[in-house]
């Protein structure tokens, strides 16, 4: 779909938006597993069905059993509550390192749209050159560098999120700026700053919040793949990825250690992108359904 | 055609200059001295002192990026100070293992994406379309180091056909070499073949509502021979450009799988390094790793350029 689809749903009601997302399958499943694992999250907070730091040897490598859904790790921690614990950790770095792309990405691409010329050559030359390196070689360089853990794994999977934002809104912001509306804005005196606050912003968003999905999707995967490499969470704080590294040695032992993480994963990763590809579609009006 | 890759050629040197920059800066930016960092708090003095001349950190800046970035034009990438042998020895012995595990990968997600990705675009619309769709959504979902665990176990742990990790070398024949290669590989071109695959269907789908494709029909050309003879070969333009893209990918991607194999590759050179602090390695494969994506991209660029010449005008 055209980024011009997407921005065309300025006259859309909320009514019909709503209408057209509770017919989109791909839209419900999605939100319905997004949901579900947020509020698994968030119940963390609260409750867990077994404590993650307590370490019970009695209980090590359980299969999984009416106790222990999930089973038990080498340390007779049960799994389930890991799987708990660790998708707060997911969420949050993804969550924040969509926010420092949206952050610092949208006002770059908003800017070089408005003033286009010289500008808009340096900041697209510029994420250019962030796009050549490989993402994750980059997070792994800068989380070793400043030392692992969730804050640097929020940096590093974050800065790779501002040139794909900046490029999405100036796309967006672009397409919009030659329309009348715009032009009658212009007319009567309004700044760029204040043409981009009150109405470009309003048109791109629904662009944004799709690229938002995808980012998030892809950060709960970058994060799962440096936590494997042990760049991400520290212990004790469980996390998807380091619970995998610790399966891998358990391989031959007790496969199913791996299981339950990274059926974690795929979930939530699945999760969001039905929500995403659902967004797309409900958000456009033509409803092309082929992508 | 000429003029268009003389610029391309141009922006694609300023871009690795201005790369070169950022790494270098990156390292120049770690906390305290390098040199104490790189040997740890127990090195004497003395041994500190060393590295610091071998490093010329007593020069200014600029001057040090100035020979870093002559040396490296000249293949001189420094000694590594972990395995104290010239980097770009360790280089050609890893390369060896990572150039084949990427292009392997490349291949079969090609080889299963391009088919899976026409078939279901001329299938569009019924239920094998919808049920392979879905499986491309798992494909992207899953995270290859996870897939990679899971072929482990299947075929090193339980079938034992082929080894859970390590590399042979090449010089015990190809054959036990690629059996080390093809866990890897498998693991590494699943999300990107899903990924393609999809991109191939839209590419194609888009293709079939252009008006020479009705046209074509409208000749009464059967449906087949429009698919293969018109429609393809312009949809696999945007199908060429993200493999391009995924060529990036797969680089970045050998970090991770070539650590759940142990295969002494690039990647798990440039894991290794960092885990050491050893940042002449660092900065050397890193910069390396970035210009041949670079390349890559460039490369990709001519030969969409040189396949569809309106994009030769319209960039200009």
């Amino acid at each position: 779909m055209s980024d011009a689809d997407l921005l065309a749903t300025e006259h859309d009601d909320i009514g019909q938006i709503i209408k057209r997302a509770l017919r989109n399958r791909s839209f419900l499943v999605g939100l319905v597993i997004t949901l579900a694992v947020l509020a698994l999250a968030l119940m963390s907070f609260v409750w867990t069905p077994y404590d993650v730091t307590k370490l019970v040897i009695a209980d090590r490598l359980k299969a999984p059993s009416f106790a222990h859904w999930f089973g038990t790790d080498h340390f007779g921690r049960d799994i389930a509550s890991m799987i708990m614990e660790g998708a707060r950790n997911s969420i949050a770095v993804a969550l924040v390192a969509v926010a420092i792309g949206i952050i610092i990405g949208v006002p770059i691409g908003c800017w070089a749209a408005a003033k286009r010329g010289i500008v808009d050559e340096i900041l697209m030359r510029s994420s250019d050159i962030i796009f050549a390196f490989p993402a994750l070689l980059s997070a792994v360089m800068i989380t070793a560098i400043f030392g692992p853990g969730a804050v640097n794994a929020i940096i590093a999977i974050g800065i790779f999120n501002i040139p794909v934002f900046a490029r999405v809104a100036r796309g967006a912001a672009l397409s919009i700026w030659p329309r009348e509306f715009i032009l009658a804005a212009r007319a009567s005196g309004k700044s760029d700053a204040r043409i981009t606050r009150e109405h470009i912003l309003p048109n791109i968003a629904n662009l944004l919040l799709v690229q938002g999905t995808i980012q998030f999707s892809l950060g709960i995967l970058a994060e799962a793949g440096l936590s494997y490499v042990g760049l991400g969470a520290q212990p004790p704080n469980p996390s998807w990825g380091r619970m995998l590294s610790e399966a891998q040695t358990m391989m031959s032992l007790a496969p199913q250690m791996a299981i339950a993480p990274g059926v974690a994963i795929i979930i939530t990763v699945l999760g969001l992108n039905l929500l995403g590809d659902g967004l797309r579609d409900v958000l456009d009006p033509k409803l092309r359904r082929d992508r | 055609m000429l003029a268009y890759a003389a610029r391309r050629l141009l922006t694609v040197l300023i871009t690795l200059l201005a790369a070169s920059l950022i790494v270098f800066a990156v390292l120049q930016i770690v906390p305290g001295d390098p040199a104490r960092l790189m040997l740890g708090i127990n090195a004497t003095q003395d041994a500190v002192d060393n590295l610091r001349q071998q490093l010329n950190l007593d020069d200014p800046i600029h001057v040090r990026y100035a020979t870093w970035l002559t040396d490296m034009a000249r293949g001189d990438f420094g000694s590594s100070y972990t395995y104290s042998v010239p980097v770009r020895e360790l280089i050609a012995e890893r390369v060896i293992v990572s150039l084949p595990l990427a292009l392997i990968a490349l291949t079969l997600s090609t080889l299963v994406a391009i088919p899976v990705g026409i078939f279901t675009a001329s299938r569009h619309g019924t239920s094998t379309d919808t049920a392979t769709m879905a499986v491309t959504q798992f494909g992207i979902a899953i995270p290859n180091f996870w897939f990679a665990l899971l072929l482990v176990y299947i075929f090193a742990i339980t079938l034992r056909w082929v080894p859970a990790g390590g590399f042979p070398g090449w010089d015990d024949g190809i054959l036990p070499a690629l059996q080390s290669l093809i866990l890897p590989a498998v693991a590494l071109a699943l999300p990107q073949a899903a990924i393609l695959s999809r991109i191939t269907r839209s590419a194609l789908l888009e293709t079939m509502r252009e008006d020479y494709i009705r046209t074509a029909r409208a000749k009464g050309l059967p449906a087949r021979r429009v698919l293969w003879h018109h429609a393809l070969r312009n949809a696999l333009i945007p199908v060429l450009t993200i493999m391009g893209l995924q060529f990036a990918f797969l680089l970045a991607g050998t970090i991770i799988i070539e650590n759940v194999f142990y295969l002494p590759g690039l990647g798990r050179l440039v894991f290794q390094a960092i885990q050491q602090l050893d940042l002449i390695v660092v900065q050397s494969v890193v910069t390396l790793l970035v210009a041949a994506v670079i390349s890559v991209n460039f490369l990709v660029d001519l030969a969409y350029a040189w396949a569809d010449p309106r994009l030769r005008s319209r960039t200009r």
